[in-house]
């Protein structure tokens, strides 16, 4: 337990310090989300309307973002072959880096969520259930991810094919994401449905993302 | 403690390392890997770290604690240091130690006793290769391990470092631990045995 504190601590305190991506995955959401209305015009229904599809897509590419640094600096360092020899599974130790990912680039994006709900004219009785969807779905693109950044380490240029295997498997988030967020802001569905299923994403992808990164990581080191 | 390797095989992209390699070592006994660059001195220190998987054979700790895998009770320290330029050198050391299961974390000591203490909070990044080197040393100090797997310690160090880096390897056998090492050098160690890989 020590242990899976330790890398938590680490990692957060990594991407805080200079050259960290903490914020950079935050910044990079807004800087997607205050284009889109220049781009489609001052249409305040049409903006209600696409809203929450931005917002997911943005949260979407801004977490892919930081993600192929999470293993390749630790490759490159040496760090990831210590990782193998502590005293906690692989598993457990991929699961701590995961955790701090979400903790240093998810949840500020789930925070910032109001503010730019505000630029996409999304009514303010709506944004409690918006953020949390975001905070709901977030988890499942790191947890996914997870496993693309795991087996992409060792190739020099992984960023562009990490994308390519991770945002496919992202496609069901992304479906009952907007359609949870759809729901708590225009109605009429329920919100019930769609936010349970994206619950159980998150918790499926929590259990076998870092099962299927630990197994990637080994198999990548032979 | 007896650590033994019995017919051990590597291979690696498909080409055979070396392979029926058989040695044995007990507590407070020290293994100089030698042989010719290639011949297979860093893959035999990642197969016992458990970083590569033997093609062949069997490698065993008797005496151990059984329950924890070889690479969990051994220390390995690579070509690479593992530290991170933004931590400090004293948050570096601190972490292995964390992570790597020590019982008190304490820095002051390890970084002591590689001669790097007035520099716990200078940022790793300022470091120089020696310097990075005694850091990742340190970490052998702070987490007691019986066995330690040395790839090419001394590079990088200069001879007061290679000193203490020896006063550091005696202390470990003295205490009962074992040392493979993969060298080109003499490590300043008293009659340790000699594994010759390769065409001699």
């Amino acid at each position: 337990m020590n242990a899976f504190l330790a890398v938590i601590a680490r990692d957060m305190r990594l991407a805080v310090r200079v050259g960290g991506g903490a914020l950079m995955g935050a910044l990079f959401f807004l800087i997607v989300v205050v284009m889109v209305p220049f781009a489609i015009g001052p249409n305040l229904g049409l903006l209600a309307r696409i809203g929450p599809a931005i917002l997911w897509l943005g949260a979407l590419l801004a977490s892919l973002l930081a993600l192929d640094r999470l293993f390749t600096t630790d490759h490159e360092d040496g760090s990831l072959d210590l990782l193998m020899m502590g005293p906690i599974p692989l598993e457990l130790a991929v699961a701590a880096k995961a955790i701090a990912h979400w903790l240093t680039t998810g949840l500020p994006l789930v925070l910032v969520t109001p503010l730019l709900a505000m630029m996409l004219n999304v009514e303010l009785r709506a944004m409690g259930g918006l953020m949390l969807t975001l905070a709901a779905g977030t988890p499942a693109l790191t947890f996914i991810g997870l496993v693309g950044a795991a087996l992409s380490v060792a190739l020099r240029r992984g960023g562009l094919l990490l994308a390519v295997l991770v945002l496919p498997l992202t496609i069901p988030v992304l479906i009952f994401g907007v359609a949870a967020a759809n729901a708590a802001i225009t109605g009429p569905a329920p919100f019930g449905p769609p936010f349970t299923i994206l619950c159980a994403l998150s918790l499926a992808s929590l259990v076998l993302g870092p099962l299927a990164a630990a197994a990637a990581l080994r198999q990548g080191l032979e | 403690m007896r650590l033994t390797g019995d017919n051990l095989a590597c291979s690696r992209g498909g080409r055979e390392v070396f392979s029926g390699l058989n040695f044995s070592l007990a507590g407070t006994e020290a293994l100089l890997v030698t042989g010719r660059n290639g011949a297979g001195k860093s893959s035999l220190l990642r197969l016992i770290a458990g970083l590569l998987r033997a093609a062949e054979g069997r490698l065993s700790l008797s005496d151990g604690d059984p329950e924890a895998t070889i690479a969990e009770q051994a220390h390995y320290l690579g070509h690479q240091d593992s530290l991170k330029p933004a931590l400090s050198v004293a948050e570096n050391l601190r972490f292995w130690g964390q992570f790597l299961g020590a019982r008190r974390i304490d820095a002051e000591e390890p970084l002591e006793a590689v001669g790097l203490a007035a520099l716990g909070s200078l940022p790793a990044g300022y470091l120089s290769a020696g310097q990075r080197r005694r850091l990742s040393l340190a970490r052998l100090v702070a987490v007691k391990r019986p066995i330690w797997l040395l790839d090419e310690p001394t590079s990088a160090l200069d001879a007061p470092a290679q000193d203490q880096l020896a006063s550091l390897m005696r202390g470990h056998l003295e205490s009962g631990g074992m040392i493979v090492a993969a060298t080109h050098g003499p490590l300043g160690l008293d009659s340790p045995h000699e594994l010759r890989l390769g065409p001699a």
